[in-house]
């Protein structure tokens, strides 16, 4: 199977161990993997900000970028769901339209198309999940607390399947870490006692790890560990899925 | 005196962290007791398909329903009146007033009055009017809004209750025992029932077809209130309109599970017609109403019950408190009918929110309200609504994205520049670092990784 990969510009420039896990992971499971050379970002960070008019050469980049790709993978919850929500081009519509389609974030495409049953993945940690909210409210990765719906979810049905793993909830099971974009420097205060909040709870749990499908809330989960010295780090569940630690 | 916008005053509030985490767990209950009583009912998202549906029809025909409704509450003996917006409004209560000449006034709680500034308008008309529902009365007795719309005195401990009533009611000082309290305001207030003249109350649910309001308290005092006054006056925003008596079956079984967790709010009373000798007034306010109605975007904001279940579950909104909102209806709903109010006045707010989307899923009347708030987000900055450094800031960085080789050259300067100065980064000045460490950043992109290991 093909895929071009979507790497979100700030995991190219300040985690790209996340994409080289994505890429491994997918070519581990028989994927080709192609990395379109001038990709930069969904739009995302502008159009969250009122911009979304703002955008329309980052837009018409991405379109040029993927247009054709049959499957496109990303390891991002929240920019797939920029892309697939909101990806227009006036001069560019059918391709948009075919990109908004052919769009998956990593542990979907996993679960849904690939259809993973087994992994050869070892990861022996106590490991906290966090939620991302635009992959679980939007992409319906996981079945929601609000909602009365059977209970699923798509990263921890692949995280069962990775062995020596001890997989460990917060309290509140799928409360924002309070990242929310440019909201992490307009609204400081908040961003970061909601981050603090999240932290505690995976803290109480006495995780290695806390993991999820966006780097962006990690990001922001991993300055506060870091800042309060925790032994507790934030990792990518790309990871997860393409450790073989012995 | 210039209002303190969202993020500023949001910061001063979570400066006392142990009074933010109170804030956060009480409310946080709040919502698990709705997760509780939502999860008891296997037809829960059934029912909430009904309410939006019936909620869309009815403001499709807003014009047929409310004219219905007139004609049969004038049919009951109920005087109508149809208010443009909140002056108006105000007026007519306060010529109802004069024209009895009543002193004796009490009112139930009504979001609408407060929307409308009526409680600073009557006090300059020089009439008193005593708000009865507890959590209002003590934010009264404070001279403060409300912070939620159900629980409007959420913001306050049990502490700051006990010095306000020892200060208003002569209760012992330092006694924070809350039954006594309470005790102490129902004397207060049973003294204002019985003597009472006049009652103003809100309306929840106005059904057309019959011309009867409903009006949902948990203290019963909507309705001790019009029991012995001779003038009830009932004032509601036009959205509250629902075309048949039946539909209450949807809506009652929806609003107080998902205010309070409750199957159903203590008292629900139906006023169809004024009692002998009494007379029934209703205020029929649109408010800006009709703006909203006509913004596609942004009309089913108008299905909003009112049940607050989106403040309980955002968590920016618990963290921080109702009144940095600087609105009548705070939390996400607020954020999406306040910029129809004043754009300029209320731009900050639909940027109070991560987008975490909670709203939208416990919104019994299916609200999308982050979807919304996006919107909004959008008609300010084209409306021009941003501050110009945001402004020149995100333009600055859509150029830069729509220019790879720029892209790529900004990252890796900016990389090198972390690594060998960290000091231009992690200052005061970068609003991340202030309680927050920066990532690490590494010597190559993803890009330089891939030409080296996979072009090659």
């Amino acid at each position: 199977m093909k895929v071009a990969l979507f790497v979100p510009c700030y995991i190219d420039q300040f985690y790209p161990g996340v994409a080289v896990a994505t890429m491994e992971l997918l070519e581990k499971l028989g994927c080709t993997v192609t990395f379109p050379m001038n990709q930069t970002c969904c739009g995302q960070p502008m159009a969250n900000s009122g911009f979304a008019s703002a955008s329309a050469g980052c837009d018409k980049n991405f379109i040029a970028s993927f247009r054709d790709a049959e499957y496109i993978v990303g390891p991002s919850g929240s920019c797939v769901l920029h892309i697939k929500e909101h990806l227009h081009h006036h001069e560019e519509e059918a391709a948009a339209t075919k990109i908004r389609q052919g769009i998956y974030e990593l542990t979907e495409f996993l679960t849904d198309v690939l259809q993973v049953k087994e992994l050869p993945a070892r990861f022996p940690h106590r490991v906290g999940l966090h939620n991302s909210c635009h992959g679980q409210r939007g992409l319906h990765l996981s079945s929601m607390s609000e909602r009365v719906l059977p209970s699923y979810s798509k990263p921890e049905q692949l995280l069962q399947m990775v062995e020596g793993i001890e997989l460990l909830k917060p309290k509140r099971v799928d409360e924002c870490c309070g990242f929310g974009g440019t909201f992490c420097v307009f609204e400081e205060a908040v961003s970061v006692k909601m981050g603090k909040d999240r932290v505690q709870e995976h803290e109480d749990n006495a995780v290695d790890f806390i993991t999820g499908v966006d780097m962006s809330c990690l990001m922001h989960l991993d300055g506060i560990l870091r800042r309060k010295q925790s032994r507790t780090r934030a990792i990518h569940i790309a990871e997860i899925l393409n450790a073989n630690i012995r | 005196m210039k209002v303190q916008d969202h993020a500023s005053a949001a910061a001063a509030f979570i400066a006392d962290e142990p009074r933010t985490d109170w804030h956060d767990e009480t409310l946080w209950w709040v919502r698990q007791k709705r997760d509780k009583a939502a999860h008891g009912l296997p037809e829960w998202e059934q029912l909430r398909s009904w309410a939006s549906q019936i909620k869309d029809h009815t403001l499709s025909h807003l014009d047929h329903y409310l004219e219905e409704f007139e004609k049969n509450a004038l049919a009951n003996g109920v005087q109508v009146h149809w208010a443009e917006d909140g002056a108006a409004h105000n007026r007519i209560i306060h010529n109802i007033i004069r024209n009895h000449s009543i002193q004796r006034i009490v009112k139930s709680k009504s979001m609408l009055t407060e929307e409308c500034h009526f409680n600073e308008y009557i006090r300059e008309q020089g009439v008193e009017v005593v708000d009865t529902d507890l959590g209002e009365r003590i934010v009264q007795f404070r001279n403060e809004p409300p912070s939620h719309i159900v629980l409007p005195a959420i913001h306050l401990k049990k502490q700051d209750v006990s010095e306000t009533f020892h200060e208003h009611l002569q209760t012992e000082k330092g006694n924070n025992d809350p039954q006594y309290l309470t005790a102490a305001a129902r004397v207060h207030l049973r003294d204002k029932f019985v003597h009472s003249e006049l009652a103003i109350t809100g309306v929840n649910f106005a059904v057309a077809e019959t011309g009867a309001v409903v009006v949902c308290t948990n203290e019963g005092n909507a309705d001790m209130g019009t029991h012995s006054a001779r003038v009830h006056i009932a004032c509601m925003g036009f959205e509250k309109i629902i075309p048949k008596a039946e539909h209450l079956s949807v809506f009652l079984r929806l609003l107080a599970r998902s205010a309070t967790g409750q199957p159903i709010t203590t008292y629900s009373s139906i006023f169809r017609k004024p009692r002998p000798g009494q007379e029934m007034h209703i205020v029929i306010v649109d408010n800006g109403r009709s703006r909203q109605l006509g913004r596609p975007d942004f009309r089913n904001s108008l299905k909003c019950i009112r049940c607050a279940a989106c403040f309980n579950t955002c968590p920016v909104y618990r963290r921080s408190g109702g009144h940095s909102y600087h609105t009548a209806v705070a939390g996400p709903i607020g954020s999406i009918l306040n910029p129809n109010l004043d754009m300029k006045a209320n731009a900050d707010l639909p940027f109070a929110s991560t987008l975490c989307g909670s709203c939208s899923n416990v919104c019994p009347v299916k609200i999308d309200i982050h979807e919304q708030l996006w919107k909004w987000r959008q008609v300010l900055v084209k409306e021009g609504y941003v501050a110009p450094a945001k402004k020149l800031g995100l333009q600055g960085m859509a150029w830069l994205l729509a220019h790879p080789a720029v892209y790529r050259l900004a990252g890796k300067t900016g990389r090198w520049v972390m690594r060998r100065m960290p000091f231009l980064v992690n200052n005061r000045l970068n609003p991340w670092y202030k309680q927050r460490e920066m990532p690490t950043p590494p010597a190559q992109s993803f890009r330089d990784w891939y030409l080296k290991n996979r072009k090659s």
